[in-house]
C-alpha cells in the first residue's frame, strides 16, 4: 500500500506534495511526480494538499486510474528524488482550473 | 557571519527534527544541539502514533539519518524550563527553537470531570504507548460502555484501541501493561460523541475506514442524531471531507448480524453536560446543543479528546487563546515584537493539526526565518559545550544519541522475544540503566 500520483499531475507538477512528505518519497520527471511505494509510509499528508487532487491511496483508486499504481512503482525507480518544492510547469494554473470544472 | 552558528532545538519530535534538517542542510555553517526531556527521542511518533499504525513509525529512519548529519548533537534527559531555563540557553546559543509540541489536554469544563473513570486522551494514549509519565496510570475497563468525547483522529485512536481484541494488538509495540489490561477489558460498546454534525467532524477517511475492518466490532450510527441522514459534502469541502461521508453512510447502512461482540457508535450533535457517579463515573449526561433535550448514558469510562495546547515555557511569550507560543511564522513575539533569537515550530507554533509531514514544511519555514535573521543575532556570551557539560552534572544522566540507540536495540531484542517490533521500557530508570547512564 502507498499513495499514488495520477495523470492529473501531468502538466501541472505543483510539488506542494513534496513539502509535506515526511520521508522524501517523491520522484520527478519532466512531466509529473511519482511516489516510491517502498518508502511511502501512508501518512496521507500529500493527498489533501495537492491543488489538483492528483494523489490517491492505492486501496481507493478512482475508476480507470489503477494503472498508476504500477506506473508510480516503475517510474520512481527510474527517476531522481525531489526533496524541495520547485515552480509549477507553465500553464499549470490553467490546467488546474480545467480539471476543477 | 562566517563563524559556526550554534542553535538549540528544544524537543525531538518531527518538528524538531525537520527544523534541524533544514538548518544542517542549509549550507550555512550551523551546529544543532537537540534537547529532549525524556531518555527517548521522536515525541509523538513514539508516544502518540497508535501502536497499530506501525508503518507511520518508519519515519524514524529519516530522523536517524538527520541525527547522523555533521553538527548534530542529542542531549536527552534534560527538561528545558526545569533543568535549564530558556534564558540560560539563549546566553549560550545564537538562537533557540522551541519544538515542544502540545502536551496539555484541553478540559471540557463540566461538573464531574474529575471523577475517577474520567480521563483525557493524552493520559490514555501515553499509557498504551508506554510514556514514562503515564505508564503507572490505570483505566477502569470493567464497565460495558465507554464514551470518547471528540471527533478527531485522536478520538478514533482511543476508541479503536479500546475496541480491538488483544489478538489484534498483540504483535504491535503497545506497552505490555496496556495489552494485559486491555485483554481483560469488559468494554462492549464505545460511543464516539461530538457536538457538531458530520460536516464538523475532523476524521481522516483512512482512520475512519479502519472502523469497518475491526475483527470483533461493528460500527454504526444512531439515526436519532441525523434525522435528515448524512448530508452531501459541500462543493468547497476538501478531499478528506468528501471521502468521509460515504464511509459514514456505509456505517449507517450496516445491517448487523455479523456476530461481532463489540459495537462502536459514532454520535453527532451531542454536547457533554455533566458526569455523575458516587466516587466513580457511572453516567454521562449529553444534550442536543441549543435545546433542553438530554440523554443519560450509563458508562464507566469517559475519555475526552477535544484538543490540546502547548505547555507554556517560563520566560516565553504565550498566546493563551491559541494555546501556542506567541509567534508569527515561527518568530516568537512579545506584544507583537519579535524576541531576537527565539523561534518555534510544529504544534507549539501552529497548534495541534496536520500530519507528520506538515512539520517538514513548518520546520523549513522556521529554519528559513532563523537563517535570514542570523547575521543580526548577537554572538552568545556563554559556551554551549560548557553548558552541556554542566547539565550532565546537574541532572546526573544526560543521554547522547548513541545511548538512545542502546535503548532502542534492547527494546528491539525484547520485542523479538514477544513477537513485537519492540517492547518499550516504560520507566526512566530502566531506560537509563539499559543506556549505561547513571540514574
Amino acid at each position: 500500500m502507498a499513495y499514488v500520483v495520477t495523470d492529473a499531475c501531468r502538466g501541472c507538477r505543483y510539488t506542494e506534495c513534496v513539502t509535506v512528505c515526511p520521508v522524501e518519497c517523491f520522484h520527478l520527471d519532466e512531466q509529473m511526480t511519482y511516489i516510491d511505494p517502498e518508502n511511502c509510509i501512508d501518512c496521507g499528508g500529500c493527498a489533501p494538499i495537492c491543488p489538483v487532487g492528483a494523489i490517491h491511496p492505492s486501496w481507493q483508486m478512482p475508476a480507470g486510474k489503477s494503472d498508476w499504481v504500477e506506473i508510480n512503482r516503475l517510474r520512481a525507480a527510474e527517476t531522481p528524488v525531489i526533496a524541495a518544492k520547485i515552480p509549477p510547469l507553465p500553464g499549470a494554473d490553467e490546467q488546474a482550473r480545467r480539471l476543477a470544472s | 557571519m562566517s563563524a559556526l552558528a550554534r542553535i538549540a532545538v528544544v524537543g525531538s519530535g518531527p518538528a524538531g527534527f525537520y527544523a534541524t534538517e533544514a538548518l544542517l542542510r542549509s549550507g550555512v555553517p550551523v551546529a544543532v544541539d537537540m534537547f529532549e526531556r525524556l531518555p527517548a527521542p521522536f515525541g509523538l511518533v513514539r508516544f502518540g502514533v497508535a501502536p497499530d499504525h506501525p508503518k507511520l513509525k518508519q519515519v524514524t529512519t529519516v530522523f536517524d539519518r538527520i541525527a547522523g548529519l555533521p553538527g548534530f548533537r542529542f542531549i536527552g534527559g534534560v527538561e528545558v524550563g526545569a533543568d535549564v531555563g530558556v534564558a540560560e540557553l539563549s546566553a549560550c546559543y545564537h538562537a533557540v527553537i522551541l519544538a515542544n509540541g502540545a502536551s496539555l489536554d484541553r478540559r471540557m469544563g463540566i461538573p464531574g470531570e474529575d471523577l475517577a473513570g474520567s480521563h483525557q486522551a493524552g493520559a490514555f494514549i501515553g499509557w498504551y504507548n508506554g510514556h514514562p509519565d503515564a505508564a503507572h496510570l490505570s483505566f477502569d475497563l470493567s464497565a460495558e460502555r465507554a464514551v470518547v468525547i471528540g471527533h478527531g483522529n485522536v478520538a478514533l485512536d482511543v476508541a479503536r484501541i479500546l475496541l480491538k481484541t488483544a489478538d489484534e494488538l498483540r504483535h504491535t509495540d503497545i506497552a505490555a501493561h496496556a495489552l494485559n489490561a486491555l485483554a481483560e477489558s469488559r468494554i462492549r460498546e464505545v460511543q464516539i460523541v461530538g457536538r457538531g454534525g458530520v460536516e464538523r467532524a475532523r476524521f481522516s477517511p483512512k482512520e475512519l475506514g479502519e472502523f469497518g475492518d475491526l475483527l470483533d466490532c461493528e460500527t454504526g450510527l444512531d439515526p436519532d442524531d441525523l434525522p435528515e441522514g448524512i448530508p452531501e459534502p459541500s462543493i468547497d469541502a476538501g478531499v478528506e471531507a468528501r471521502a468521509v461521508a460515504p464511509i459514514l453512510r456505509g456505517f449507517a447502512d450496516a445491517q448487523g448480524g455479523t456476530g461481532k461482540r463489540r459495537r462502536c457508535l459514532i454520535r453527532f450533535g451531542l454536547e457533554p453536560v455533566r458526569l455523575a457517579g458516587k466516587d466513580h463515573v457511572q453516567s454521562l449526561q449529553l444534550r442536543r446543543p441549543g435545546s433542553d433535550r438530554t440523554i443519560d448514558l450509563d458508562c464507566g469510562l469517559v475519555i475526552s479528546s477535544i484538543g490540546r495546547r502547548t505547555a507554556p515555557v517560563p520566560g516565553v511569550p504565550y498566546d493563551a487563546r491559541a494555546g501556542i507560543h506567541a509567534n508569527l511564522g515561527g518568530r516568537i513575539q512579545a506584544e507583537g515584537v519579535p524576541v531576537p533569537g527565539l523561534y518555534t515550530c510544529g504544534w507549539s507554533k501552529r497548534g495541534p493539526h496536520g500530519t507528520i509531514g506538515t512539520n517538514r514544511a513548518c520546520g523549513v519555514e522556521t529554519a528559513t526565518a532563523l537563517l535570514a535573521d542570523l547575521a543580526s543575532l548577537p554572538a552568545p556570551i556563554g559556551s554551549a559545550d560548557a553548558l552541556v557539560a554542566s547539565l550532565a552534572k546537574r541532572t546526573g544522566h544526560t543521554l547522547d544519541y548513541a545511548a538512545w540507540r542502546r535503548i532502542e536495540a534492547a527494546e528491539a531484542a525484547r520485542g523479538r522475544a514477544a513477537g513485537k517490533p519492540r517492547e518499550k521500557f516504560v520507566t526512566r530508570a530502566e531506560m537509563l540503566a539499559v543506556a549505561g547512564v547513571a540514574a
